[in-house]
Parts: C-alpha cells; sequence; structure tokens
C-alpha cells in the first residue's frame, strides 16, 4: 500500500511537471508562429519604395515613408512630453514622498494608469483636445501617448532610484551639496542608465500603439510634417490597410508589420541587455 | 547636524550650513517634482470626469440602468443599449482567463522550478516579448492566418466531438467561420499570458527558501511543494497577478476588433461573431454621426474604465497585501 501511494505521488508529480513544460512550449510555440507569419508575408514586400513613397491609393504602387515619419514624431512628441513628466514624478516618488500617504495614492494610481486601456486615453484626448480644437491632429495624437509613455517611465524611475544606495545621497549631503544638486548629479548619474532603459520601453509600448490614435491622429493620405493636421502613422495605416479589399494595401500592411515588430522587439532587447550590462 | 529624519524616512529640505528649511533651489526642484507626481494623480481622475461629460446626454435621455439594460444598438433609429457588447467583453476576457491562468501557473512552474539556471533568462525574455508585440500584429495574425487554419483544422472537429455535450455543448455550435467569440477569447489569452505569468514568476520567487526546504526534507514532490507551500504562501499575489491579466483582458482593442467579427449580438455559441466594448469604440467612433450616437459610445467607454479600474485596484491591494506579509515575514 505504502509503494502504491510513492508511486500515486511520483506519477501525479511528474504528469504535473511534463505538464508544465507543455505549457511553456506552448507560449513560446504562439512567438513563433507569430513571427514566422510576419517574415514570410512581410519580407518580400520590404523595399527602397517603401521608405521613399508615401500611401498610394488603392491599386498603386507606393510605399509607407509619410506613415513611418508620422509615426516618428508621434512617438518623439509622446516621448519628449511624457518621459521628463514621469523621470519627475518618480523622483518625488523616490526622493522626496517615500512612503507619504501622497506618494502611496500616486504610486497606485501609476499603477492603474499602466494597465488601462489604451482606447480610453484614446477617448480621453478626444474630450479634451479634439473636442475643443474642432479637429483631428498630431498634437493630440502624440498627448495621447505621452500619456501611455508616463506611467512606464515613472515606474522604471522609481524602482532605479530606489537601487541607488541611500550611502551615496548621505555622503553627497555630508559634503554640503543641496538635495536638487545631490539628485541631479549623484543619484540621476548612478541611476541614468536604469532611467533610458525605462525610456527605451515606453517608446517601445507606444511604437505599435494603435487605438488611442484612432480617434486623436487619425490618418492622412499624404505626406505631411504639420503636427496641427490629421498625421499619418504606422498602426493605423496598417490597420485600414490590412481591413481592405485591395492587394497592394494588405501587402504594405504586412511589411508596416514586420517593421513595427522587428524595432519594438530590438527596443526590448537593446533595454535589457543595456540594464544587465549596467549591473 | 540639524537635519531631521521625518518618521516616514522622507527628507526635509533643509539648508546643510544654515539649518534653515527653504534653501530656495531645494523648495523649487521639491516643487516640480512634486506637480508632476499630482499631474499623474490627476490624470485619471481627468479621464473619469472627461468621460462623465462626455457620456451625460446619452446618460440623461436612456438613464444609466437602462443604458445597461438595453439590448438593440440601432444608429438609424438612435436606440442604443450596452448589453452586447458588455456581454462580448466578459465572455471573451473569461475564456482568456479560463486558458490563460493554467498555462501561466505552468510557465511560473517552469521558470521558477524546473528550468536550469541558463534556460531561466532566455525563456523569460521570450514570454516577456510575447508581450512587447502591438495589439494589431496580434489582429493580422489571428485574421488572415489563425482564423482560416482554426476554421479548417480545428473548429468542425470541436463542433462534432464537444458540440452534443450536455450544458456545454452549445457553446461550440455554428458555422465554422475562425472568426468569433471564442478565437477573440484564445488571442486574448496569449496576450496576458506574459502578464500574468510575470507576475506569477515573481511571487513565487518571494517564497523564503526555508519553506520550500522543509517541505523537500519531508520526502515532498516538487509539484506538492508547489501545490501545498508555495502557492499558499502566495495566493494572495496569484490572484492579485490573474486580476491584473483580467484588466489588460478587458480592454484589450486592435486584436479583438480583428477577429471578433463585430456584430451586435448576444449569441449562446463561443463560435458566433459578437462585440466588445473596446471594438465597438475602435469600429464606430470615427463615423459617430450624431451627438447621441458619439455620447453612446463615450458612456460605453465609461463602462470600461469603470469596470477596469475597479478590476485593476483588486489588484493592485492584493499584490500590496502580499508584499506587506513578505515584509513583517523577514
Amino acid at each position: 500500500m505504502n509503494s502504491s501511494l510513492y508511486l500515486r505521488r511520483r506519477l501525479i508529480n511528474a504528469f504535473n511537471l511534463t505538464v508544465s513544460v507543455l505549457t511553456t512550449l506552448f507560449g513560446l510555440f504562439w512567438l513563433g508562429w507569430l513571427l514566422w507569419t510576419l517574415f514570410s508575408n512581410g519580407l518580400q514586400w520590404i523595399n527602397l519604395d517603401l521608405f521613399t513613397q508615401s500611401t498610394p491609393p488603392p491599386g498603386e504602387a507606393g510605399g509607407l515613408a509619410n506613415a513611418i515619419v508620422g509615426s516618428l514624431m508621434l512617438t518623439g512628441l509622446g516621448v519628449l512630453i511624457g518621459a521628463p513628466a514621469g523621470v519627475l514624478a518618480g523622483t518625488f516618488l523616490c526622493e522626496f514622498g517615500r512612503s507619504s500617504r501622497f506618494a502611496s495614492v500616486v504610486r497606485f494610481v501609476n499603477d492603474i494608469l499602466l494597465s488601462a486601456p489604451s482606447i480610453i486615453i484614446g477617448v480621453f484626448i478626444y474630450g479634451v483636445v479634439v473636442v475643443s480644437t474642432g479637429h483631428f491632429s498630431g498634437w493630440a495624437g502624440g498627448l495621447a501617448l505621452a500619456l501611455i509613455v508616463l506611467p512606464v517611465v515613472v515606474r522604471t524611475t522609481e524602482d532605479m532610484l530606489h537601487l541607488v544606495p541611500d550611502q551615496m545621497r548621505e555622503a553627497a549631503a555630508a559634503l554640503g551639496a543641496p538635495q536638487w544638486k545631490v539628485v541631479s548629479a549623484i543619484v540621476y548619474r548612478a541611476a541614468a542608465r536604469g532611467i533610458a532603459t525605462g525610456i527605451l520601453l515606453g517608446i517601445a509600448r507606444i511604437s505599435g500603439e494603435t487605438a488611442p490614435l484612432l480617434f486623436t491622429a487619425l490618418n492622412n493620405q499624404f505626406w505631411t510634417t504639420d503636427m496641427s493636421q490629421p498625421m499619418s502613422n504606422l498602426p493605423v495605416v496598417i490597420f485600414q490597410f490590412a481591413m481592405s479589399p485591395y492587394d497592394d494595401w494588405q501587402h504594405l500592411a504586412w511589411a508596416g508589420s514586420l517593421l513595427i515588430t522587428v524595432t519594438i522587439l530590438l527596443l526590448n532587447i537593446i533595454a535589457r541587455i543595456w540594464l544587465r550590462e549596467g549591473k | 547636524m540639524s537635519t531631521e529624519l521625518t518618521t516616514d524616512g522622507s527628507i526635509p529640505a533643509t539648508d546643510a550650513r544654515t539649518g534653515r528649511t527653504g534653501h530656495l533651489a531645494d523648495k523649487a526642484f521639491r516643487g516640480l517634482t512634486q506637480f508632476f507626481a499630482l499631474l499623474v494623480a490627476l490624470s485619471v481622475l481627468g479621464v473619469f470626469i472627461t468621460l462623465l461629460v462626455g457620456a451625460w446626454p446619452a446618460l440623461e435621455q436612456y438613464g444609466f440602468f437602462n443604458f445597461l439594460t438595453t439590448n438593440d444598438w440601432n444608429p438609424v433609429t438612435d436606440v442604443y443599449g450596452a448589453v452586447a457588447p458588455i456581454y462580448g467583453t466578459l465572455v471573451t476576457s473569461l475564456l482568456a482567463l479560463l486558458i490563460g491562468v493554467p498555462v501561466s501557473f505552468g510557465i511560473a512552474l517552469f521558470i521558477t522550478e524546473l528550468a536550469p539556471v541558463w534556460l531561466k533568462r532566455p525563456i523569460g525574455v521570450a514570454i516577456e516579448l510575447l508581450a512587447a508585440v502591438p495589439s494589431i500584429i496580434y489582429g493580422m495574425w489571428g485574421l488572415f492566418v489563425f482564423a482560416p487554419w482554426f476554421s479548417e483544422n480545428v473548429q468542425p472537429w470541436m463542433t462534432d466531438n464537444l458540440g452534443d455535450w450536455p450544458l456545454i455543448g452549445g457553446l461550440f455550435q455554428g458555422p465554422p467561420m475562425g472568426i468569433g467569440m471564442f478565437t477573440a477569447g484564445l488571442i486574448l489569452a496569449i496576450m496576458i499570458i506574459p502578464f500574468m505569468a510575470a507576475v506569477m514568476r515573481d511571487v513565487f520567487e518571494t517564497v523564503p527558501p526555508v519553506y520550500k526546504e522543509s517541505a523537500y526534507g519531508l520526502g515532498g514532490t516538487t509539484w506538492e511543494v508547489v501545490w501545498k507551500v508555495v502557492l499558499p504562501y502566495t495566493k494572495i499575489g496569484v490572484v492579485g497577478g490573474i486580476m491584473l491579466g483580467l484588466g489588460r483582458a478587458l480592454g484589450e482593442t486592435m486584436a479583438v476588433t480583428f477577429v471578433i467579427g463585430n456584430s451586435h449580438n448576444v449569441s449562446g455559441s463561443l463560435f458566433m461573431p459578437g462585440n466588445t466594448i473596446s471594438s465597438t469604440l475602435a469600429n464606430e467612433f470615427t463615423e459617430a454621426d450624431g451627438a447621441i450616437y458619439t455620447s453612446s459610445l463615450i458612456s460605453l467607454g465609461l463602462v470600461l474604465f469603470l469596470l477596469t479600474f475597479v478590476v485593476l485596484a483588486i489588484a493592485k491591494l492584493m499584490l500590496i497585501r502580499l508584499k506587506a506579509k513578505e515584509g513583517k515575514a523577514s
């Protein structure tokens, strides 16, 4: 009887651990399938025209140049607004707020913002910017993206500043440095790599965001660098072209998807390597 | 030194030489950072107020409760009700949890207990990359690659073999179209697995080694140690992680918009097309003409916001509680 109990326990163990390995393979399987799909459908449409010509009307050849530039500008604007604000808010949480009630509330809200549906952010910016200015614009799109970068940067900045040993702050303070100098010259320098990683992850996060841009930057078939106009951008172009019945458009959508995904995965991998080397 | 430490561990702005609080540059710096922290806190409030203001005309006309319980969605007659999108949102998210939770648990178990050290990192990174792939890519892949394959190879089999089962049989009946609520739920599951697996892995690693070693010392198998020691210890954190995944699934937009079929109907079968709150917004928002139509869509957004807010708040509170417990234990 005793040995049958042993056998049963060992069998259950072996079975469950096998399942655990299988679930891991299950997860990796989708990543593999997804990447394979992207390369097999997208790689053949990547060429020079993609980067030099604007999005075509149906049935004509063209590229994604306006969308690529639009995406870069929107992402740039989002990061320029979101990252400094995030770094400063994160600085407050780590250097001044610590465990005060206000800091706890900010931390709590920030974590909710981090996982909040991005389409809601889009509706919010629509209500605040698009309705009051009367039209869709690149500014609105950039603001929506900034609001998505913000919580990512706040979170990583705070985490990275916490890794800086308090002795360094105390040593600087003991030499007579005022606190703003302690933070900006000592703590920021020590945590620079970590903060940069956070910003990089923020860029990766917004590069593929589609939902918040649908109601803010909208789309533009033509080349424009005017932020006050509706602006073309890769994700929305991919969405429209993929859903269209035209072959040419769908090919461009696949090429754009490959472009975006490779960029984002590279950003993620660079951020991780960078962070590990810094330690 | 006259620098006094406050009880919460923060350092008051005190000038090192004079001992006076109120060094101007320090005050300015502190104020600046505090302003942005306040901005973060206010942004969520701003979102809520904006949604409420935008939703007001529709809610005033239909009444909040009535809006939630009306099934019609008809732009021609201007009658809007939220039943179908809410139903679709809940069904696809629950399906995503049903598939995603066991898989995430398995992955976290593999990474923390089974994988050799050199494999932990690459596997962890690969799973996290799954989370980095943009939603719209999942959507395209789902619509053009997964759905055709699924409708040809898996769906008929499921209808034949599961369709006659009592109780759950009805879920698997319907034309094998590939797209529909089942596909949406499955893709959502793939998208939220990385988040849940990462949280579970992190909380599993908070279990003091002594606990696990004692259990192994008593002769427990790996599974018994995980099931009877690690899981009870991290219960709250695991539930927190699951809620975090649920919060993501509820609001996921682009992937679902591609594959759910976008029709305003409530169907008992998972193979039928449906709708979620976010896919309705993505599809109809820019095309909505008429104030009441737009306002009804914003009302849907408000419902989604409240739903995810509650779920995410619960998730966060549970994870905080686990952290507090951990603090006491050490």
